[in-house]
């Protein structure tokens, strides 16, 4: 397997290897990771990262990725400026 | 499963208690969470850590408090990053009124050696340019309040308890605590039956359920604020902006996004803790006034989370008047994360019977039997 630190979540910088330090550590649930790693809390919301994760911690845990709790989706879909907010209210 | 001492609740106050206790050679400690650490109030606050409160009660867990953050990375033996930053609060006076409360305040602060002053527009818009200076009258500032990473902080926290002993159950809820005669026996959870004759009741936004669970009327509420964060960009400003007139506290976090709340006006009671869009477009009004430069930045995400509001706005910290062995740490309406080196402090020492570091009448839940509450908090958002 390539040797360089691989990424797994583009947003945040975030390489498998560290995903997987951490899961040997105990932090065995997304959200676990998510607050110590920053997965999923970039411009993408784990969009991109997420399966790839799900997936690390079912091999992990030795379980189904079906079984892996997904993270909270939370709003905003994608990406909006405060001020078009402010704007879109006026009208 | 035998515990020495049970505390309920894995949110900072939990783990800082847990610690506290487990550092004075306590054994058989066992810090119980119905899910994940940090999944309460403590991994949705917006983690800024103020001394500038308009009651000696907070000002005093404020300070103490801020003075552990500043060494907690060396204390607790954490080799992460905590990411404590310590750039101040500017906190805006919109009107006379506020100007007047916070001359108070500031006098206040500075006769317990807090740092803070006083300053006019010009000087605030030295430490902050982009403030709108026609959304303002004056500010306080004080430099060593800041901000530090709320996941990091109990993890560091949680990592130094656990090599100290501590056992923590995560995932497992606590259904009912028994007592007979007097004194707690034991208490059932989902999964097991722990024997414990001390339970702590660190419970954030179900402080008042736990509470039941042994009889104890604690006149604590929960109810949900919201927040957002935005994409991150360079560094632009150093300190927390906040105001509570115009009810919005703001700040960059040295990962580069923007974290900002306001509360609900009118917010009724209860646990709900989801997003609604009226709070993105106030959010997004009062932020494009007052720091209209943040207007460009897109919203990444937004969430809610539960402030346990007490009374008086003051955090509970005591045992039980009633039952011994229940200890409380509750009712910090929104400010449980900035004072939790001294609850846990405290807690601990109030169950080994310690001389207290601060006057704990102040925190004692006795207060509210008066008729008149001396004190009460103003300065909140």
């Amino acid at each position: 397997m390539n040797k360089e630190p691989n990424i797994i979540c583009r947003c945040e910088d975030v390489t498998v290897e560290q995903v997987r330090e951490l899961l040997q550590k105990g932090y065995t649930h997304f959200e676990d990771l998510k607050r110590q790693l920053r997965v999923g809390m970039g411009p993408c919301q784990g969009q991109n990262c997420q399966e790839m994760i799900r997936r690390e911690i079912a091999t992990f845990l030795g379980v189904s990725i079906e079984d892996v709790p997904t993270h909270t989706v939370r709003p905003l879909i994608i990406g909006v400026p405060l001020e078009a907010i402010k704007a879109a209210k006026k009208r | 499963m035998i515990a020495n001492i049970l505390i309920i609740g894995s949110g900072i106050s939990g783990v800082a208690i847990a610690y506290h206790l487990a550092h004075k050679g306590v054994k058989d400690i066992v810090v119980i969470d119905q899910s994940y650490m940090t999944s309460g109030a403590t991994g949705r606050c917006g983690a800024g850590v103020r001394q500038q409160w308009a009651t000696k009660a907070n000002c005093m867990m404020a300070k103490r408090s801020i003075e552990f953050f500043h060494d907690a990375a060396t204390i607790l033996d954490y080799a992460d990053d905590i990411e404590f930053k310590q750039e101040g609060y500017l906190i805006l006076a919109t009107d006379q009124e506020e100007h007047e409360q916070f001359t108070h305040n500031v006098r206040l602060q500075n006769s317990l050696d807090i740092p803070s002053r006083q300053l006019s527009v010009s000087e605030a818009r030295n430490i902050v340019p982009h403030l709108n200076p026609e959304a303002f009258v004056s500010a306080t500032f004080c430099p060593t309040d800041g901000h530090l990473n709320p996941f990091k902080m109990t993890d560091a926290y949680y990592q130094a308890a656990k090599r100290l002993g501590v056992t923590f159950l995560f995932f497992e809820t606590v259904r009912s605590i028994s007592i007979e005669s007097g004194r707690i026996e034991k208490v059932i959870t989902s999964k097991r039956t722990i024997l414990t004759h001390h339970v702590v009741n660190a419970s954030g936004g179900y402080a008042c359920e736990v509470g039941k669970m042994a009889g104890i009327d604690i006149p604590v509420y929960s109810e949900n604020h919201e927040i957002l964060v935005t994409e991150p960009i360079e560094k632009i400003q150093g300190p927390m902006v906040m105001s509570f007139k115009k009810n919005i506290y703001c700040q960059q976090v040295p990962h580069g996004s923007f974290l900002m709340g306001r509360s609900t006006p009118d917010q009724v009671q209860g646990h709900d803790i989801s997003s609604s869009w009226q709070f993105l477009e106030a959010m997004a009004e009062t932020v494009c006034e007052i720091l209209p430069v943040i207007g460009k930045l897109r919203v990444v995400r937004q969430w809610g989370g539960s402030y346990n509001m007490s009374p008086d706005r003051q955090p509970i910290i005591c045992e039980a008047p009633n039952l011994q062995g229940y200890t409380m740490a509750c009712g910090f309406s929104g400010h449980g994360f900035m004072f939790a080196p001294m609850t846990g402090v405290l807690i601990s020492e109030i169950i080994l019977k310690e001389p207290p570091t601060l006057d704990v009448s102040l925190y004692h839940i006795d207060r509210f039997k008066k008729h008149m509450m001396d004190d009460i908090e103003k300065s909140v958002v």
